[in-house]
């Protein structure tokens, strides 16, 4: 669906005053953003600030209860996304809005199909084929029109989302969380669109909590704080500033911790082979020690088996072969819950499903794996009194920010529901403490809570195995640092070698000379 | 991309300081919590069928001919007709105030003044076993549709121990009792191993199992030493006294089955909330990849939780055949267990919830069987009524719609319940 407004008309848009209240929730106090043509504008703030809100306002998904819309000075009302569209305003949401068994350009043309032969209405294919390579050449966004959308990887799809909407001739296009589910090097090339379209004239909206983007891609920052517009940044501003401003009040990026003194060798991995759900080969020989007092990192892009790797070690995945010992003990075979209760703690790396129950209450959550054991419970039936005591404890404890502690679990902010989950896992005596992905989706003040919860269970004697795809978390947690690839450990190298090099391990390059103090094969 | 938000209220949102202890009252009373939507859920059923009531007496529709010249006709007729059907409904069902005052003046007896309450009972007795059977399973994200061959293995377990041992009273109905929960925890334990065991959709077996059931039963009332030497149809041999659930004396036929469904129901609701196994059912039930993660056997829970839905299904079951029915055949089981489906989503699959709509259920049945004696409207129109309180309930949306309700969070049961599939 082509619109009557020339092309090249950049475009300047203004938001004025925006307020939404969900009951007696302000989600946007008088918000007022100007994105000027060919700007890159972030919008910075923690989950739960508001971001997605106000813009799915400006996308007409929200009626805003006040303020205006302007695009170049004229004021708009969008009743639906195909308004918003119309005034050249597109979307790529953070999930995609793809139909999985459908082309690429199938998916692209969908609610904008071309058609020909007058009332019958026949799909034209072939001009909607043509108009996506024309798109997809203009801006350099490679896609292959003939491809199945659930074939592709996630970096793919979004750029078919990208693309779709520039189909669609828009002039401004919303980025939400845009990096949340690409690999580093996906988002590199991310960042690297994102400056090609606002050199074409196009303005970005770019929504995200991550300030190493931020810094890299946007020409100006607008930090938003609870609904507020707290500040107007420039990119030269510094990550610990922006954070600053995005949390209100001092957060230290990096993790404080002394050397390590690492002690017996707690986890004993060898030759451990496993299979992820198709039966394809997700760990392919995997050795690795994690000795009591010290911090492994597992770096490497996700995908690479770390997920089967864990799984593996708390006994939720099958072991096809290869030995895994807690102090000399075997644990093939044994069930999840004998693991669990011989001392090891568990962050699963997918909070929502597999970390808390949501419809469950904080207390409830908070002895998910222990609530059949005194002081909460036996065999039979629970200690309603132990368990709520110890809950409110607990909370206090770890700062969990709820109502109270018969607050179901899915009404509280990702961080705090992180928070529900690591002080579950620390709240008894551990041997092996297994974090996966322990900071993902959870804003900047819980991630520092939660690292330097994770170096103070390392200093009571601890050994502690960090998996995450986020670089930074690993060199700032870890004593040494495991580089997974493909289902092996390419290296094992200390958290000092350049953050370039170990980049190249992730991506599978080995280099020349070997570089860290243990070479695993 | 989700848009459901609900519509902010006005901004001028009272503060609870602000009201007193009854408008709050009424505001919760009008705000669209689970308990008001099924209230009107039963006022929306009974209205629309005063509609088909009316539409079906052609003696009525006649009246609505010359409606233009004498309205007064059609509408004094149509209220004849409403007032007398559901007076009968509610008199039928707990209580005539005529036999009441016949019973203080000594020209009637108490028996009859009790007569509608002891009726409800019994009809809800069983329904109280089966609904529940539904709700522990759902809870613990099962989707139990194979209640009704539950319930008839218990009848034939129950029936058949029933007349087959010879025991003093008093332990004879124990026995029977038991053998009628395993029965039932047997046809429970099937489904839910397979479900276990292979991922065999609890739904599609329990379905087939009901079948095997009951055409077990038909086989099983026709072979000798269960047969009734004396008959030449397919019925059983009668229950042996010492078996029976003491009952009030006749004609009221209550017995101690509906004693023994309160105390199952609390005994539920206390497994349910409670207890290790009901924390596990119900981590397993919303989130069962957190309970494995977590070290729960999720695989333990649902056949477990299936043996337990069984049971309680297949005490139905033999409560029916030692309370009410005392001899086994092809129908007497009637249709508890598909009703235990409905009682079940009538109660939100809460355990207290459960033996209301039972209840609720049992009285429309006694209540339609005065109706149907007394003005002739046909028993299907009560079922029809049990239909439309079901749809109403079903639909939240549609009640909340209708009468303007304000948003609670509580009434989401349609979503809820589709999740079992």
């Amino acid at each position: 669906m082509r619109s009557g407004r020339g092309q090249e008309i950049p475009l300047r848009l203004e938001l004025r005053g925006i307020t939404k209240r969900f009951g007696d929730l302000v989600a946007n106090d008088h918000i007022d953003i100007t994105v000027e043509p060919g700007e890159v504008h972030a919008l910075l703030g923690e989950n739960g600030a508001g971001k997605s809100t106000l813009m799915n306002q400006l996308y007409g998904l929200l009626p805003p209860d006040e303020g205006e819309i302007l695009v170049n000075g004229e004021a708009k009302v969008f009743k639906s996304p195909r308004d918003a569209i119309a005034a050249g305003i597109g979307m790529v949401h953070q999930h995609f809005m793809l139909v999985p068994v459908f082309t690429v350009a199938e998916n692209i043309a969908l609610g904008a199909e071309e058609i020909r032969g007058g009332p019958l209405g026949i799909l034209d294919r072939r001009r909607n084929r043509r108009d996506v390579l024309a798109t997809s050449t203009k801006y350099g966004l490679p896609v292959d029109p003939d491809a199945l959308v659930e074939d592709l990887p996630v970096g793919a799809q979004q750029r078919v989302e990208i693309v779709k909407a520039l189909t669609r001739d828009v002039d401004l296009l919303i980025l939400d969380e845009p990096t949340a589910v690409l690999t580093p090097q996906e988002t590199d090339e991310l960042l690297a669109v994102m400056r090609s379209l606002a050199e074409t004239g196009k303005s970005i909206v770019f929504i995200t909590h991550k300030l190493r983007e931020v810094k890299a891609v946007a020409d100006r920052i607008t930090v938003i704080r609870r609904g507020r517009t707290v500040a107007t940044a420039a990119p030269d501003t510094s990550e610990d500033e922006l954070a600053a401003l995005m949390v209100g009040r001092e957060v230290s990026l990096e993790v404080s911790k002394t050397p390590a003194e690492p002690g017996r060798e707690v986890l004993k991995i060898s030759g451990l082979v496993v299979d992820d759900d198709r039966g394809v080969r997700a760990v392919d020989g995997v050795d690795l020690t994690v000795r009591a007092g010290e911090v492994l990192g597992i770096a490497g892009v996700q995908g690479n088996g770390q997920t089967e790797l864990v799984e593996a070690i708390v006994g939720l995945r099958a072991i096809r072969t290869g030995v895994v010992e807690l102090d000399n003990e075997s644990l093939a075979g044994m069930s999840t819950k004998k693991i669990l209760r011989s001392g090891v703690g568990y962050i699963p790396e997918d909070r929502s499903l597999d970390g808390v129950v949501k419809e469950f209450s904080v207390a409830e959550n908070l002895v998910l794996d222990m609530y059949d054991r005194p002081p909460f419970g036996n065999a039979f039936k629970l200690n309603p009194k132990a368990i709520n005591e110890s809950a409110a404890e607990r909370v206090t404890q770890f700062d969990i920010r709820t109502s109270s502690a018969s607050a179901t679990v899915g009404t509280l902010s990702g961080g705090n529901q992180q928070k529900v989950v690591v002080a579950r896992e620390m709240s008894r005596p551990l041997r092996l403490m297994i974090a996966s992905q322990p900071t993902r989706g959870v804003d900047v003040g819980s991630i520092e809570f939660i690292h330097s919860q994770i170096i103070h269970e390392r200093d009571n004697g601890t050994a502690v195995l960090v998996v995450s795809s986020e670089l930074d978390e690993v060199v700032g947690l870890a004593d040494r640092i495991a580089v997974m690839y493909r289902g092996r450990i390419l290296a094992t190298v200390s958290p000092d070698m350049p953050r370039e090099e170990i980049g190249l391990l992730m991506a599978g390059i080995t280099g020349a000379e070997p570089a860290g103090e243990e070479e695993a094969e | 991309m989700t848009t459901e938000v609900e519509a902010p209220p006005p901004a001028k949102e009272s503060s609870p300081k602000e009201d007193g202890f009854l408008t709050l009252f009424l505001k919760n009373l009008w705000s669209a919590n689970t308990v008001t939507v099924t209230v009107l859920s039963i006022f929306l059923a009974l209205v629309v069928g005063a509609v088909l009531m009316v539409v079906s007496d052609s003696e009525v529709l006649a009246k609505f001919a010359y409606f233009t010249s004498r309205p007064s006709d059609a509408l004094q007729a149509s209220w004849d007709l409403i007032s007398g059907a559901y007076a009968d409904l509610f008199k039928g069902a707990f209580f005539d105030p005529a036999s009441f005052s016949a019973w203080f003046d000594g020209t009637g007896t108490w028996q009859a003044a009790f007569g509608p309450v002891s009726e409800t009972l019994t009809y809800a007795t069983p329904l109280v076993f089966t609904g529940l059977a539904v709700a522990i399973a759902f809870r613990g994200g099962l989707f139990n549709i194979g209640g009704q061959g539950q319930a008839v293995m218990g009848c034939v377990f129950g029936g058949v121990a029933g007349f087959a041992f010879h025991l003093p009273p008093g332990l004879h109905l124990i026995v029977a009792l038991l053998f009628g929960l395993i029965g039932g925890a047997l046809w429970g334990f099937i489904p839910g191993f397979l479900k276990a065991r292979t991922g065999a959709h609890e739904v599609i077996t329990s379905i087939m199992l009901n079948y095997t059931a009951t055409l077990f039963l038909g086989w099983l009332i026709l072979q000798s030493g269960v047969q009734d030497p004396e008959r030449s149809d397919a019925i059983s041999k009668t229950i042996a006294t010492t078996a029976e659930l003491p009952a009030l004396p006749a004609p009221l036929r209550v017995h101690l089955g509906i004693v023994l469904a309160v105390v199952a129901t609390a005994a539920v609701a206390w497994l349910i909330n409670r207890s290790s196994f009901g924390f596990e059912l119900r981590a397993v039930g919303v989130n069962p990849p957190a309970a494995k993660t977590a070290g729960m056997s999720v695989a333990r829970t649902y056949t477990l939780l299936m043996v337990v839905a069984g049971g309680l299904a297949g005490l139905g079951g033999a409560t029916q055949v030692l309370g009410t029915a005392d001899k086994l055949t092809a129908q007497v089981a009637g249709n508890i267990g598909f009703d235990g489906l409905l009682v079940a989503l009538l109660g939100r699959n809460k355990p207290w919830g459960t033996l209301f709509a039972a209840i609720l259920y049992g009285a429309l049945r006694a209540g339609g069987n005065l109706m149907q004696v007394d003005i002739g409207i046909s028993l299907e129109l009560v079922t029809v009524l049990q239909a439309l309180i079901v749809i109403f309930i079903a639909a939240p949306a549609m009640v909340k719609a209708i009468f303007q309700l304000r948003a609670a969070r509580s009434a989401r049961l349609g979503a809820s319940m589709s999740k079992g599939w």
